[in-house]
């Protein structure tokens, strides 16, 4: 009798966002391939953003659904919250990504392969319209993002892994303006991206090894085989903490945690502002919904072994995002630092056990995905001559000139900084209730202490726009276009919303607060 | 009518008001003025009722209202007065409207916009009041934060010399304080079980140790925000930058947010940290009393001078709510009330000192009575106010607290007497170096220096003259109803008063 070849059972509606956007993405290719140039960004932007609503719709209604289809993919509460989040935030991004009444030709380079600084390059910049491969390179980010989130084993998370970064080294490098400073910022990215992968596959390979000792199960690197293997294998515990070690370098790397934090004030200074905000937002979503499920999920039974590395982690980040955002004189390297300490605030979030942990640190990264998409919204608004008018020293008296941007920003700050009534606030209770709870009242003390030196870079911009006068140097503020608006609406409703009314989403958050395995 | 809910309208109508106000066409300033007037004196007006349905021998918490907020964490929108918040959200519904008064002009000296400045007044007046009537400790805290930023514009925005530093010192000092309280809020609710609620957390037993972080982590946030020696110094930067009507309702009540929190939060949800800390505290009171005092008898800066008074007068606050007697308690929380009054007066009348002089500086004025007669008596009464000359209302409060201090602690009430004598010193040399004495030539040439008091003036100060001399002669109003409040927060703390002793200061005080 030969053997009957059988097809896994698949679940094609819990896959349904991620199909959507790939498919989407291949779409957008052939829309690049063979649309003439005028028509590509019409088509295109509409295109990205009704995948993406149309994958969240998915999300919606796969709401209930709690499987592992093909044995890799894992759809449960956390996979559907933070995919509708990163879908959400992506929506927001897309339009931030998909302004072009700012600066005429949108924030793109036309072609990336022009010489930066040649005439050529003078003249793209000055009428040419962006490249329409943006679109496709972020929806096949979305989607990698969307798996990355889901993943249930690690060699499925690293692929997960490759599939959102390499749009990423590219997104950065597009740059209309100031070309050098983004290509540079996309190489140092890619370079330091590229170790943390090999890293994260060094890992697997040990704890694969790690797996092996546990008599009749094979050895296999999904997360119940590493959740068995932690409690039950022969091998020598020095693979899993190798593997462990490693395999977090590579997700630490993404989330933007000391000391693996050095790319990021470099990369969201260069990148383009709509794609540095898509990646405070988005990539930190799905890179702490990787650290969770996977500290959740795979090293549940390790807690002991690595909470106090991951602590040493969290504080570090802390007190290196506060203290270095203090010296900051551009608001782009300023927003960099202040996502590392946030980093570090979600990292507590990581550590607190249990359900609450675990919801509270969802809540804290829709919250701030909102308001830092807002935050650089504001960014793209603020400029010159020359394009994005980011030093601080520029900013100096911009409440007098545009009251209502300025007022917008000083509401974001006080987000940031955690005023209550805000979202900032509410996440930063919501993460440190359960830590403390948890016993880890030295992450909270921390916690506190950084969010005191973190007010300091935060209230010197609001002093800057409302109590100095106005210099010759500072830049006029562009009217947004409907697109910006829409991203600023949204982003600041979010966080007055979450601020005020916080209580739908934490249920929602805490409903969801339940891995499979 | 005791079911009305007033604590939560009158909570809601000032930020009502501000946004109103913040709408009207920025060309229209005087319209902006007269509906933030308005709509303080329709506030005064409820509060009134309120104070008239309030059963002094009722409940210890009235007009208590509860609305769910955020059930996940067990939040809610508690609302409720005991006789000490009660007279606290009066005094704020008094000064309000005398402040607006008072800051007709401020606004326009700084060409910002002049609607602005009274939106912030109001928003101002919403969380001093939603501070005050807090029940629930989350909400507390969240006014108790929000509080900030609308203090911050006013003095950042509106302020007068090294606005800026004085604005952001004052707001970074704050935000410490309060961070270290979000800390202490989140292990209050983790030992609590989850609840925010000020009657369910007061009932829970806390370990030692546990305890005593906690009180350190309110109390530190209090300390600040009142503030205590050594967390004193932005205030001075803070209340001389402001201007004058900010710096009134800051010293005059937002202050009193710190030792508020110490009666209604360290005290009874940490009695026994509270006794463990208190020697620590008393001795910070009273340091705060000599060394405030010395400083402000060297101020040549009449808002810095003023400010320095008041750290001294939060020392006596301090002394009276540490020494766990119910006339000490009384005496500090009419103190609390009768400070506002006078200390709002003063600023108040320095503040239309230095809008006709143009500077701050006590070196500037000399012999203002010749030329503003009225004005440098007002001046002359709040000063004797503030130094608690028998006949005023601090000197009941004063009293009390010294006598109450006295049964239980006699060095630190010695010691702290010396304050007096070194305010009579602060206040008359004051008194006579600017409106006594040859007067000064430079004054003579500056128009607005002969104009005294003209109409809008003298409504801003008769209301509070008239009140700290009723209260200086008859405060059975305000103490009928602080008495109950402070002695369940003794009896919470666990402390009774000294039998003998009790006997023999209620007859001198007879």
């Amino acid at each position: 009798m030969t053997p009957e070849f059988v097809l896994p059972p698949i679940d094609y509606a819990a896959l349904a966002p991620i199909l959507i956007m790939m498919g989407a993405a291949v779409l957008g290719v052939l829309v690049e391939a063979f649309v003439p140039r005028r028509l590509r960004h019409p088509i295109q932007l509409p295109l990205a953003l009704l995948a993406v609503l149309a994958a969240l719709t998915m999300v919606v209604v796969n709401a209930d659904k709690r499987v592992i289809t093909i044995g890799v993919i894992a759809i449960d509460g956390p996979t559907l919250f933070l995919q509708g989040a990163i879908l959400a935030l992506s929506a927001v991004a897309l339009l931030l990504v998909g302004e072009r009444a700012i600066e005429r030709g949108g924030a793109f380079v036309a072609q990336a392969a022009i010489t930066a600084d040649s005439p050529d390059d003078r003249r793209q910049a000055a009428n040419a319209g962006g490249a329409g491969e943006v679109y496709p390179l972020v929806t096949f980010a979305v989607g990698g993002m969307l798996i990355f989130v889901a993943a249930n084993d690690l060699l499925t998370m690293f692929i997960a892994l490759e599939v959102f970064s390499l749009p990423l080294y590219l997104l950065c490098a597009l740059a209309r303006r100031r070309r050098l400073l983004s290509q540079e910022a996309a190489m140092k990215y890619f370079l330091l991206g590229a170790y943390a992968s090999a890293f994260f596959l060094f890992g697997v390979a040990l704890l694969y090894g790690f797996t092996a000792g546990m008599g009749e199960r094979p050895a296999a690197v999904d997360f119940a085989t590493i959740h068995a293997a932690v409690a039950n294998s022969t091998q020598s515990p020095v693979l899993l903490f190798a593997g462990m070690a490693l395999v977090s370098i590579g997700l630490l790397f993404k989330a933007a945690a000391a000391p693996f934090h050095v790319w990021t004030p470099d990369v969201y200074q260069g990148a383009p502002t709509p794609i540095t905000g898509f990646m405070a937002a988005c990539t930190k979503v799905a890179a702490f919904g990787a650290l969770l499920r996977v500290f959740h999920v795979a090293f549940e039974g390790a807690r002991w072994d690595f909470t106090p590395v991951l602590g040493a982690v969290a504080v570090l980040t802390m007190l290196v995002g506060a203290v270095l955002a203090v010296t900051q004189t551009d608001i782009k390297r300023l927003l960099a630092y202040s996502s590392i300490a946030n980093a570090g605030y979600l990292l507590v979030g990581v550590l607190a056990p249990g359900q609450e942990g675990l919801s509270g640190t969802m809540f804290y990264l829709v919250a701030y995905g909102f308001t830092v998409l807002a935050a650089f919204a504001v960014v793209t608004l603020v400029r010159d001559a020359d394009g994005e008018a980011t030093h601080l020293s520029r900013w100096a008296g911009l409440g007098r000139l545009s009251p209502v941007y300025a007022s917008v920003f000083t509401f974001i700050l006080l987000a940031f900084a955690g005023i209550p009534l805000t979202s900032g606030f509410m996440s930063k209770f919501a993460v440190f209730g359960p830590a403390l709870e948890g016993g880890h009242a030295w992450l909270v003390i921390v916690g506190v202490l950084t969010s005191m030196v973190l007010a300091f870079p935060y209230l010197r911009v609001v002093v800057m726009m409302w109590l100095s006068e106005p210099g010759e140097s500072t830049p006029t503020v562009t009217v947004p276009g409907g697109l910006t608006s829409a991203a600023l609406v949204i982003g600041v409703l979010a966080t007055l919303v979450l601020g005020v009314v916080p209580g739908p989403l934490l249920d929602l958050a805490s409903g969801a607060a339940d891995f499979v395995r | 009518m005791s079911d009305f809910p007033f604590l939560s309208v009158l909570t809601v109508a000032p930020l009502v008001g501000a946004v109103v106000v913040a709408l009207l066409p920025r060309n229209r300033p005087t319209l902006a003025k007269q509906v933030a007037l308005g709509w303080s004196l329709l506030v005064l007006a409820l509060s009134v009722v309120m104070w008239v349905a309030f059963q002094v021998d009722g409940d210890r918490f009235q007009f208590r209202e509860s609305y769910p907020w955020i059930p996940n964490w067990g939040v809610n929108f508690t609302f409720a007065a005991d006789g000490i918040a009660l007279v606290m959200l009066m005094l704020i519904a008094v000064l309000v409207p005398l402040v607006i008064l008072a800051s007709w002009h401020d606004a326009e000296s700084s060409k910002r916009s002049v609607p602005v400045y009274f939106a912030l007044l109001l928003v101002l007046e919403c969380t001093m009041i939603g501070v005050f009537a807090a029940a629930d400790v989350f909400l507390f805290y969240v006014f108790f934060e929000v509080m900030l930023v609308p203090m911050y514009f006013l003095i950042g925005s509106y302020g007068g010399h090294q606005r800026q530093y004085a604005a952001v010192k004052f707001f970074l000092y704050s935000l410490v304080g309060g961070l270290f309280m979000l800390a202490a809020v989140i292990g209050l609710w983790v030992v609590g079980g989850k609840t925010f609620d000020w009657v369910a957390l007061s009932q829970v037993d806390i370990s030692t140790g546990t305890e005593r972080w906690l009180f350190l982590g309110f109390f530190v946030a209090f300390a600040i925000k009142a503030p205590f020696f050594p967390f004193h110094t932005w205030l001075p930067d803070a209340g001389g930058a402001a201007p004058a009507g900010a710096a009134a309702l800051l010293v005059g009540v937002l202050d009193k947010v710190g030792t508020f929190g110490i009666i209604r939060y360290c005290l009874p949800l940490f009695p026994d940290a509270a006794q463990w800390f208190a020697p620590w505290a008393l001795g910070l009171a009273v340091i705060g009393i000599i060394y405030a005092a010395l400083l402000a008898v060297g101020q040549n800066d009449l808002k810095r001078l003023v400010s320095y008074t008041s750290i001294a007068h939060f020392g006596f606050i301090g002394v009276g709510l540490f020494a766990f007697t119910t006339q000490a308690g009384t005496g500090a929380v009419l103190y609390m009330v009768n400070h506002g009054l006078a200390t709002g007066l003063l600023f108040l009348v320095v503040g239309m000192l230095i809008a006709r002089r143009g500077s701050a500086l006590v070196s500037d004025f000399g012999g203002a009575g010749k030329l503003v007669p009225v004005l440098a008596g007002v001046l002359f009464f709040a000063g004797l106010a503030s130094l608690a000359l028998p006949g005023t209302a601090p000197f009941v409060s004063e009293f009390l607290v010294l006598i109450g201090t006295f049964t239980v602690n006699k060095p630190v009430a010695v010691i702290a007497t010396l304050g007096i004598i070194l305010a009579a010193a602060y206040v008359l040399w004051m008194v006579q170096r600017t409106t006594q004495g040859t007067l000064n030539p430079a004054l003579t040439e500056i128009d607005a220096m002969k104009r005294d008091l003209n109409l809008r003036e003298k409504f801003v100060v008769a209301p509070l003259i008239a009140l700290i001399v009723i209260f200086g002669f008859y405060p059975k109003p305000l103490t009928d109803v602080i008495n109950p409040a402070v002695q369940a927060t003794m009896q919470d703390v666990g402390r009774t008063d000294p039998a003998p002793s009790v006997d023999s200061v209620q007859e001198a005080t007879r």
